[in-house]
């Protein structure tokens, strides 16, 4: 029998808001992007915020409406990372094997010879005991036999709280709630399910494989797994590096894209912000993507392989560039992102190509290396393309540094 | 309420950092008497978390806290 423990923060950035601002602990706080920005949505709310049925990621004047009095604050997201690695260093002293899902969530598998599921309770109060007390936030915690009913777990009770699922209780603690509480069920799943009649998770439990299996394809097998805890997905070791599937940033821009050189201007920053990482890593890409949302919302995505991988910034860039104004239609863009998939190291031999100029690709990398390392040494803005200076406001912002909070999706491992 | 202070302190050859004294923003200097304990711990009322340091200072006890690398007290 296994023994994981799946630990929530509870509000997490309206969590650590509230410990510093004891002024704002007692009224209802959102923690939310700058709407002159148009990142105006509620990233985050707390407890009181949550009672006036303020929600995450609608517009904060849609809160206002709920909840006039409601106080917004802009997101730290160094303070958060602190606290992410702070919980991160109290959960290792428990076990080796801690696979973090986001900044607030974390899995720890504790699972050991004289274990048993008293023993994993206590062990679960301790961790939450510790939080409380030596970071000033709760957490709320999952103790089960799969990964899947640990995080169940975590979401039943809120805040502050330990829930233990165990294989004798299951099926009257689980079986109950909604199908979509179940990760993995997202809206168009639970809508599918739901035209067959399943409604609980417990209706998917008893549903026959072969059912779900033509419906869903081999998903059916991994959600049959799920609903009856015979998930055997591990967790992973804190050191193992899960394989990078792809490096992407992208960005809704305070105005609307209408020019070429707006495009250009964002497009810029963008590749430089995934050259970096891609480089960062060690890795080459052969494919380049982008993705575009026009201001009617409309959005779609549209990619590129390479004839040789790359890493440098100038070649993601047109080839980017490139992708974007050939697709874009004449409605000016919101928002606009680029991505690199099919990511090899970046030492893996490459079969050259005639039309290719090595040498000179060879000189772009060393410059782009020349450039990194003054950036790291000087800040992100110390050297940058000239047309960047047309808009700084567009220009203005850090993909790179800003948002380097990429939950791997749960699903990586299985495709 | 949050007080940020000046401290001196001693850094060991482990590696510990044990404060001596605290200086006040008005240019008093208070000696620490003795640290009674030391753990990592949140301050609600002063909005922080971090190493504590419960000290006697002047025969009272004292909450002193070593966030990252600012010192701070709660007044």
């Amino acid at each position: 029998m296994r023994y994981i423990l799946h630990s929530d923060c509870n509000s997490f950035y309206a969590s650590v808001e509230c410990l510093y601002r004891p002024e704002i602990r007692n009224k209802p706080v959102a923690v939310s992007g700058n709407a002159d920005d148009r990142h105006g949505i509620i990233l985050t709310k707390n407890q009181i915020a949550k009672n006036f049925g303020v929600k995450t990621g609608e517009a904060i004047w849609q809160a206002r409406q709920k909840c006039p009095e409601l106080v917004t604050v802009p997101p730290n997201f160094p303070l958060y990372k602190r606290f992410s690695k702070m919980t991160r260093e109290i959960y290792g002293e428990y076990s080796e094997k801690v696979e973090p899902f986001g900044l607030d969530e974390a899995w720890l598998d504790i699972s050991g010879r004289d274990m048993n599921f008293q023993k994993a309770k206590a062990i679960a109060e301790e961790i939450r005991g510790r939080i409380k007390y030596e970071l000033g936030i709760t957490v709320s915690i999952g103790v089960s036999f799969n990964k899947i009913f640990a995080k169940l777990g975590s979401d039943y009770k809120k805040p502050d709280a330990v829930t233990v699922i165990t294989d004798k209780n299951y099926k009257y603690i689980v079986w109950p709630l909604p199908v979509e509480n179940l990760l993995f069920v997202g809206p168009a799943t639970k809508k599918k399910l739901n035209n067959m009649g399943i409604y609980t998770i417990g209706n998917l439990a008893n549903c026959p494989l072969d059912t779900l299996v033509s419906v869903f394809g081999k998903n059916g097998n991994l959600l049959n797994q799920f609903a009856n805890g015979s998930d055997k997905a591990s967790v992973a070791f804190s050191i193992s590096h899960q394989d990078v599937k792809s490096i992407g940033n992208s960005t809704t821009t305070y105005r609307d894209l209408k020019t070429v050189e707006d495009i250009k201007i964002v497009a810029f920053v963008l590749s430089d912000s995934v050259a970096r990482r891609l480089r960062e890593q060690n890795l080459k890409a052969w494919v380049v993507g982008v993705s575009i949302r026009e201001n009617n919302l409309n959005s779609f995505t549209r990619q590129r392989k390479l004839s040789i991988p790359t890493d440098i910034t100038e070649e993601i860039a047109e080839n980017a560039i490139d992708l974007f104004l050939k697709n874009k239609g004449e409605t000016p863009l919101r928002s606009i992102g680029i991505s690199l998939s099919e990511l090899i190291p970046s030492d893996t031999p490459v079969q050259m190509s005639f039309f290719c100029n090595a040498k000179n690709n060879n000189r772009l990398h060393n410059l782009d290396c020349a450039v990194d390392s003054l950036k790291k040494r000087f800040g992100s803005y110390c050297v940058q393309p000239a047309v960047m200076l047309n808009d700084p406001r567009l220009s203005g912002f850090n993909p790179k540094d800003d948002h380097t909070i990429h939950p791997v999706g749960y699903f990586t491992k299985y495709i | 309420m949050k007080q940020y202070v000046c401290v001196t302190a001693q850094f060991d050859c482990e590696g510990r950092i044990m404060p001596i004294k605290v200086h006040w923003e008005d240019g008093r200097t208070f000696e620490i008497d003795r640290i009674t304990d030391i753990r990592r711990a949140a301050s609600l009322k002063a909005g922080g978390a971090g190493i504590r340091y419960t000290c006697l200072l002047l025969g009272k006890q004292r909450y002193l806290f070593l966030e990252e690398d600012r010192w701070f007290v709660e007044i």
